[in-house]
Order: structure tokens, then sequence, then C-alpha cells
């Protein structure tokens, strides 16, 4: 795991160290599995094309728990997430490279916590952010 | 135009109305399972005596776990808000999570959810509904350890 991030070493613009993710149709179905979502587009491509999809797509919720994979491994184990939410607005399909990124949006004390808010995202290999969010971490301070 | 509006009112008679309390076991295995899903390696969600020397009491859940397993199914008869969308196609069209406390193997966790919003507006694809869902999860003690908003879209 990467070195503990502090509050005192961010700054608003601060990069949250991306995550990639090569989802192939075998996770897909994992994914199905291990979260009990079996709607037959991201698993069955006849399916999927016969609801005018381009083949079975990612789960909305796979790239949600991948950004917040993103999130957990930059806060580190004296860290925490707070909330964080994504919008599924563009779709992603298996085979392609996808990237999870954030930067530091503000940095703020508040009830005794050191936090930071972050804008966060999916892109695709076109860089296109499929799916965009936001979230507030504590991160832990040098005191 | 309220004419063409296809949110009837025994949709409108749904919001707000809270569901039955569902009741899951969190379970290391399901942990587990999920975490090798995603392809998160984090020993914190796989390795019971590592997770025990940082003052867990097992392993605990990757963020977002809780609302994958345990999302509430109990509500009505002939799915979970008591009516169906006008249309077939549904989508996720997004989730927000607020994390509160640890939640931890060998939890009991009670969720509950209500519809909090219903919205429809003209898409690319014609009239679409937005069903907006917001979920609490408490554990064995009471304590909410998790709140989650999610948003269903149909068209």
């Amino acid at each position: 795991m990467a070195d503990q991030v502090y509050w005192e070493d961010v700054d608003v613009g601060t990069e949250v160290t991306p995550l990639q993710k090569q989802p192939t149709t075998q996770q897909l179905v994992r994914w199905a599995g291990g979260s009990g979502d079996f709607y037959q587009i991201h698993y069955d491509k006849d399916f999927a094309l016969g609801n005018q999809l381009p083949g079975v797509i990612v789960h909305g919720a796979l790239k949600s728990a991948w950004l917040g994979q993103l999130l957990g491994d930059w806060v580190g184990e004296k860290g925490k997430i707070k909330t964080y939410g994504c919008s599924y607005r563009g779709m992603d399909v298996p085979g392609d490279t996808l990237t999870c990124k954030g930067t530091v949006t503000k940095k703020y004390e508040e009830g005794g916590e050191h936090l930071v808010d972050c804008d966060i995202w999916l892109e695709n290999s076109k860089g296109e952010k499929t799916t965009p969010g936001t979230a507030t971490l504590v991160l832990p301070s040098k005191g | 135009m309220a004419e063409d509006s296809v949110i009837t009112d025994e949709m409108r008679a749904a919001i707000g109305v809270e569901s039955e309390p569902s009741e899951y076991e969190i379970e290391k295995e399901a942990i587990r399972r999920w975490a090798e899903a995603i392809g998160d390696t984090n020993p914190l969600y796989r390795d019971e005596e590592y997770a025990k020397s940082k003052g867990y009491r097992s392993i605990i859940a990757p963020p977002g776990f809780i609302a994958n397993y345990a999302y509430p199914t109990k509500v009505g008869e002939g799915g979970r808000r008591g009516f169906r969308s006008p249309f077939a196609m549904v989508l996720n069209g997004g989730n927000e999570y607020d994390f509160l406390k640890p939640i931890q193997a060998g939890d009991k966790i009670t969720s509950t959810t209500k519809l909090a919003e219903l919205r429809e507006r003209e898409g690319r694809l014609g009239k679409m509904l937005f069903m907006i869902n917001e979920t609490t999860y408490k554990n064995q003690d009471g304590e909410i350890v998790a709140k989650s908003r999610g948003t269903i879209i149909s068209y």
C-alpha cells in the first residue's frame, strides 16, 4: 500500500493517486454474484443489444465501488471516507481501460476533523468522464 | 405538462413510505467475495488477523458494500416500490453514501428504505422517470452505520 497521506501534505488541486481498471466480462459476472445485481444488460449480450445498448455494459455500482477503492486507498488506514457519491452519465464497456481519478477542491477543519472535499470521476480511454462525483474525506493530521 | 405526466396518484402516495425493515448478517465470505470482484486487495477486507491488529473485531466492509449487499427488498408485493414504473428500461442513475461507523463482519444490519422523490423530464430517449430512494442502515446496537441515496432512471 501507498504511504499514508496527511492533511498537511495536501492542498486544493492535489491529485488523488489514480486507480486503473480493465474490466472483463468475467469481472462483470463476478460483480453480479458479489453484489446480487443480476440485471441481464451486464452479462447477456443478446439481451443488451435488444435493449438498444452497444453490448453488455459495466454496472454503475461497480464503478461506484471502484471510486470507493480509489478513496479508500488514498485516505489510508488513518483516514476515513465520510461521504461520496457519483452519477452514471455515460456507459462503460468491458475491454476498455477505465481510470478513477480525483482532485482536492477544498481543505478545511470542522467538528475537530481535518477534512478535504474532492471532485472524483471515472474516465474512459478517450478521457471522457463517464462517472463524475464528489467526496468528503477525513485525513489524519500531523497535529 | 400535467396531463402528460407519467407520475400517477398511486406513485405519489408511495413517496415517504418507509419500507419494512430487512435484516442482513454481514458475513466474512461475502465481504471477501465483494473485494475480490472489484479487485481490491486491501487486507482490512480480507485478513481477519490484520483487521484485528488495527482494532477491529473482524474484517470490515469496503465502501459501498452495504448499499449493494443489504439493499432492502421487502416493500409490498410485486416490487419494493409498491408500484411498477410505466417504462421497461431501467438504469442506475447514481449513488451517494454517508459512512458513519465502520461495518464489520458479524454485524447484524437492519435497513429500511423509502422513495424520497419522483421527477420526470424529457431526455434524448423520450420521457424519463427519476426515482430517488433513501436507505438507512443500523447495526445490532441500533446505531446508524450508513445512509445511501440512489437514483433509478426508467424510460
